[in-house]
């Protein structure tokens, strides 16, 4: 798996609200029972792991719909992260 | 024990974004009109977010001499321009005895947050050695219920309340209690906020909540909360005291409610609103279908309003369809802890004149806020009862009922 990968399932575990030992690119965030305030939170550690920005209004942005799997988050990242360099 | 007061207001005063005195505010108020736009304060040029509800065109040397300026923080100055306004109005004159008997209790969230924040820019960005001599008594959170008691020599008791967006609420609420339980005579009470600084404002961007270009709240599309700033200020006083003297009155302050939710930290919640919202309206001795008016809390985002739309569902029953509900921080923005007194202001002048302010920037219904939002423009209406809603993060609410004076 690439770094990217790695980091963000690493930051998503580290928000996730159920038992379970391994998270997986094909895990939704719902199932992983992550809360708006999770989100906001796992936004910033995000946007401060890669030093990029990422859009973001709680009251419009729905994670859960967005970005529905780890994989989807991964994507996006990567996308942001390429764009800079 | 002796009997309980009833409670008149014979002052108010305030400085708004839409206006330096209350009849300026409330004038804009029925005209629609909005006093968010581009921020001002230093810093702006980095900031994502643009517009706040600031003051505009405020000059502090109007109102105070230089040197009374290092000990006034943004926040403070506004607390005793609206103090001045309020008791000016009520022709009070604190000698020595209602000096003693009379309570000074304002609300604010943070405390003097420009102070902070320039402390912070010098010490670690300009890498100065040492802060300004009158920092700490500047920023302090209880320095406006210090300055204005200073001001106006009112020796009672006098603290600021903090929980952040219903500190005004709370505070004028303990006014009312302390006034009707005859604990005081009068009381000078509001809240005051001065929260547009790059420092507050970057920690509300952080937590992804502020709207980029309008306040909306309760409409359709609606998309979160904008600061804003300002202070309002009121004299509470016993009726019979008021009476007594031939003073003007301009309401009656007749309930009080307050609740936790011990719930969430953010995360608004039907009970602890619905509880605080019944609890002023029994403490003033009101059923649900007394209540014409309900200035909302309204604070744009999209779980503020939908909660507090179900919450007057369960409340007022078949008689929520027929209330005028409106938010006034869709025109001055969210002045956290000044927030419930500015909004008192709306709610006591909408009393006075039977005129209901409107919600602006309305799009349109959104089908989980299913009320009357008095879309856009004002209302001509009979009100002889209304509430103003106070919720605050960390689920702290407080709900103040206010009556025409008859």
């Amino acid at each position: 798996m690439s770094d990217v990968t790695n980091d963000v399932i690493a930051i998503i575990a580290k928000k996730k609200r159920v038992d379970k030992p391994n998270v997986e690119l094909t895990d939704r965030l719902e199932d992983l029972g992550l809360e708006s305030l999770d989100a906001v939170e796992m936004i910033f550690d995000l946007e401060e792991k890669f030093d990029i920005e990422i859009s973001y209004n709680a009251n419009t942005n729905n994670p859960r719909s967005e970005f529905e799997t780890v994989g989807d988050v991964v994507k996006m990242i990567q996308k942001l992260v390429d764009k800079k360099s | 024990m002796n009997s309980l007061n009833r409670v008149v207001v014979t002052g108010l005063g305030a400085i708004t974004p839409l206006g330096h005195t209350v009849p300026l505010y409330w004038e804009k108020l029925k005209q629609s009109a909005s006093g968010l736009g581009p921020i001002t304060a230093p810093g702006h040029e980095e900031l994502t977010q643009k517009i706040a509800g600031e003051v505009k065109d405020y000059d502090p040397l109007k109102y105070f001499e230089d040197r009374e300026l290092s000990t006034l923080d943004r926040f403070s100055q506004f607390a005793m321009i609206a103090a001045r306004e309020a008791v000016a109005q009520s022709g009070l004159v604190f000698d020595r005895p209602l000096s003693l008997r009379t309570a000074t209790i304002l609300g604010t969230g943070v405390g003097g947050q420009n102070t902070l924040d320039d402390a912070f820019r010098r010490l670690y960005l300009e890498k100065k050695q040492r802060l300004f001599p009158l920092s700490i008594p500047r920023m302090m959170a209880n320095a406006p219920a210090s300055q204005v008691s200073m001001q106006h020599g009112l020796r009672g008791p006098a603290f600021v309340v903090v929980s952040a967006c219903a500190s005004a609420t709370h505070a004028m609420g303990l006014a009312f209690q302390m006034v009707r339980s005859g604990a005081v005579d009068c009381a000078v009470t509001g809240g005051t906020e001065a929260c547009v600084s790059f420092g507050t404002l970057r920690g509300w961007e952080a937590m992804r909540v502020m709207a980029p270009d309008m306040c909306r709240p309760f409409s359709k599309d609606r998309k979160g909360l904008i600061l804003g700033e300002g202070a309002a200020v009121f004299v509470f006083e016993s009726l019979d005291r008021a009476r007594a003297r031939g003073a003007q009155i301009f309401g009656e302050i007749v309930g009080f409610g307050m609740t936790a939710d011990a719930a969430d930290l953010t995360a608004p919640d039907i009970d602890g609103m619905s509880r605080a919202m019944i609890g002023a309206l029994d403490d003033g001795g009101l059923k649900p279908q007394d209540i014409q008016y309900v200035n909302a809390h309204g604070t744009g985002t999209a779980v503020n309003d939908e909660t507090e739309t179900k919450a007057l569902h369960q409340v007022f029953g078949e008689h929520a369809k027929k209330l005028a509900v409106s938010s006034t921080k869709s025109m001055i923005g969210h002045a956290l802890g000044a927030a419930g007194a500015l909004e008192m202001v709306a709610t006591l002048m909408a009393i006075r004149e039977d005129i209901a302010p409107p919600t602006i920037g309305y799009l349109g219904p959104d089908p989980a806020c299913d009320l009357d939002y008095v879309p856009n423009t004002a209302r001509p209406m009979k009100i002889d009862a209304a509430i103003s809603n106070s919720f605050a993060f960390g689920g702290l609410n407080a709900v103040l009922a206010a009556k025409k004076f008859v």
